[in-house]
């Protein structure tokens, strides 16, 4: 059982997320690429309750790291900092908007499916990547609510993609497993579902009319 | 500053903050449709947008801004030459960026261009500073979006050494160094007034904050409310590096029509097009009927509606947020000049007044 997340990023989506796993009632560590004092004001005003960390220190005791940089700070990002953890991979490769990277521009793959390949030694899920995160906070419903969106969890393990599942539901979305990181492709950029707020059920019909 | 001296207001906190209300009207010089729908020139739709500016000193606006955009549906990538064009026809409304795209720009040639309009101007031109949501213009002057951070970062900081005045020693990686080097022209009036646009990063805030520029919150989307931790981290970040207090500003999308109806007829069709034609590359999703509904309600960003509907609306956001100064993004590609005329008459006769009346009348009430 998931009971402590860390949060690599403090950008746009990271506080975000930080803040509605606390809400959910887990606890929360952050990062961002300098110093825990840099960020410290940050945590204090905007994420409440999180604790502000150097990235070493702040995946430590992690039951699920989050990664939250900007993709092409990915390309220098160490493995070794999260070598044997859950990794949840909530970005995106998007060159209309962020520029070419060479290092994910073979479309064979996701982008997931490189990240995974370069953190060799952690679990990778892909999720929470696909709803804005202005959207992320105002959009969480309880279970059983008919307004309840989905989000996608896209994995190779499968014990992962569950623990990660339960989080998901936890912090107020309906989860949809994908049954491998490639199977991802269809949460990503320009796909089906990608910044759209969608029920299950249009969620799922999404996802089949275009794998069809 | 603007020197109309009412109304402060207070923040979430109750603090009396000393700064007037200021309300602004923003264009990105969309461009406007002809009564046979079919869309007017890049010139013709420039010099619209000077007519704009115009008007919008003559029904009492107190801000013109032109946002840079380097697009077919947006041809405005010289804004301050415009704004040069509309100070030559006023005298009293302020002009300024909104926003200048700092990171592909040079920080040295911003502070020229917009000294120089505070020259022409009598010292009423102010600039709105930011990364660029839209990026059209990294590759057009051939700048690499892996360097989106780096680029800002050190261009604000060089900004914020120009706009002191006098001599100035900069050293980065983004441009060639200064040594004790003069800028001209000088300001008459000492520093003019910079802001920073921010959309959602809480580093930005704290940016804005250690390099003492104000802070204009871009809400172009969702709750307004979920923005207000960013004005209390704008003040304790001020705190922290020992700077007075600053102003905060509100920019958003809207339309004004006689009634609420007419003004969703007038701007969903345009919105839908718009949003669904830059979804790609902004990661919007695609408007449904049902988030345009909310995004005009009471609880979304847009002011979409009548006068009364959009200054109940902006009064309400402007003390969730204690933020002082509203500015409307106005037009939408499509929508014709004429409307947008009428959007800025009845935003300045009737919706500014009653956002007036509205704090005055809480401001008895506390």
């Amino acid at each position: 059982m998931t009971e402590r997340i860390a949060v690599l990023g403090a950008g746009h989506v990271g506080p975000v997320i930080a803040r509605i796993a606390l809400d959910a009632g887990f606890r929360v560590t952050i990062a961002a690429s300098d110093s825990p004092e840099k960020i410290a004001l940050i945590t204090q005003v905007v994420i409440p309750g999180a604790e502000a960390r150097w990235a070493s220190d702040a995946v430590e005791d992690a039951d699920i790291v989050v990664l939250a940089i900007p993709l092409h700070t990915f390309v220098s990002f160490d493995p070794g900092l999260v070598a044997g953890k859950l990794v949840v991979d909530a970005m995106n490769y998007w060159p209309a908007a962020d520029g070419v990277l060479d290092m994910f521009q073979d479309r064979r793959y996701t982008s997931s499916e490189v990240v995974q390949r370069r953190l060799t030694r952690s679990t990778v899920v892909k999720t929470l990547n696909h709803i804005g995160y202005h959207d992320l906070e105002d959009a969480r419903r309880h279970a059983g609510s008919p307004e309840r969106s989905a989000i996608g969890v896209a994995g190779d393990d499968l014990a992962a993609a569950k623990a990660v599942e339960e989080v998901i539901q936890r912090i107020g979305y309906d989860a949809v497993r994908l049954d491998s990181l490639s199977a991802g492709r269809l949460l990503e950029p320009g796909g089906p579902v990608f910044g759209a707020l969608l029920r299950r059920p249009e969620f799922e019909l999404a996802l089949s009319v275009k794998a069809a | 500053m603007a020197t109309q001296a009412s109304d402060p207001i207070r923040d979430s906190e109750g603090e009396a903050r000393k700064f007037s209300l200021v309300f602004g009207l923003d264009t990105f010089g969309d461009v406007t449709h002809d009564a046979d729908e079919r869309p007017l020139s890049h010139a013709q739709t420039i010099r619209n947008v000077v007519e704009e500016g115009v008007f919008a000193e003559q029904v009492g606006v107190d801000f013109f801004g032109i946002g840079e955009h380097h697009t077919d549906d947006f041809p405005m990538p010289a804004a301050d030459v415009v704004l040069a064009a509309i100070a030559a026809r006023t005298t009293r409304i302020r002009v300024g960026s909104a926003v200048t795209v700092l990171s592909s720009d040079d920080p040295v040639r911003v502070f020229q261009r917009y000294s120089t309009l505070n020259a022409v101007s009598n010292g009423r031109a102010e600039v709105i500073l930011g990364r660029g949501s839209s990026i059209d213009s990294f590759p057009l002057f051939g700048y690499d979006l892996a360097d989106y951070e780096d680029l800002f970062e050190e261009k604000v900081n060089l900004f914020a050494e120009l706009r002191k005045g006098g001599p100035v020693t900069w050293k980065g990686r983004t441009r060639a160094s200064l040594s004790n080097q003069d800028v001209v022209p000088h300001t008459e009036f000492g520093p003019f007034p910079a802001w920073i646009g921010v959309g959602g990063s809480p580093e930005s805030v704290v940016r804005a904050a250690h390099y003492g520029f104000a802070l204009m919150l871009a809400i172009i989307g969702g709750s307004p409310s979920r923005f207000a931790p960013f004005a209390r981290l704008f003040h304790m970040a001020l705190d922290k590096f020992g700077r007075p207090p600053l102003p905060i500003g509100v920019h958003s999308p809207g339309h004004v029509a006689e009634t609420d109806e007419k003004a969703r007829e007038e701007f969903w069709p345009r919105y839908l097009q718009i949003i669904t034609r830059v979804a790609e590359t902004r990661g919007f999703a695609i408007p449904t009927k049902e988030s345009f509904t909310f995004e005009v309600g009471p609880r979304g960003a847009l002011y979409v509606g009548s006068p009364e509907t959009v200054a109940q609306k902006i009064a309400a956001n402007l003390i969730a947020l204690g933020a002082n100064r509203f500015d409307l993004k106005y037009g939408m590609g499509g929508l014709s000049h004429e409307s947008l005329m009428r959007n800025i008459e009845l935003y300045g006769t009737q919706v500014i007044p009653r956002v007036h009346a509205l704090l005055a009348s809480r401001k008895e009430v506390a």
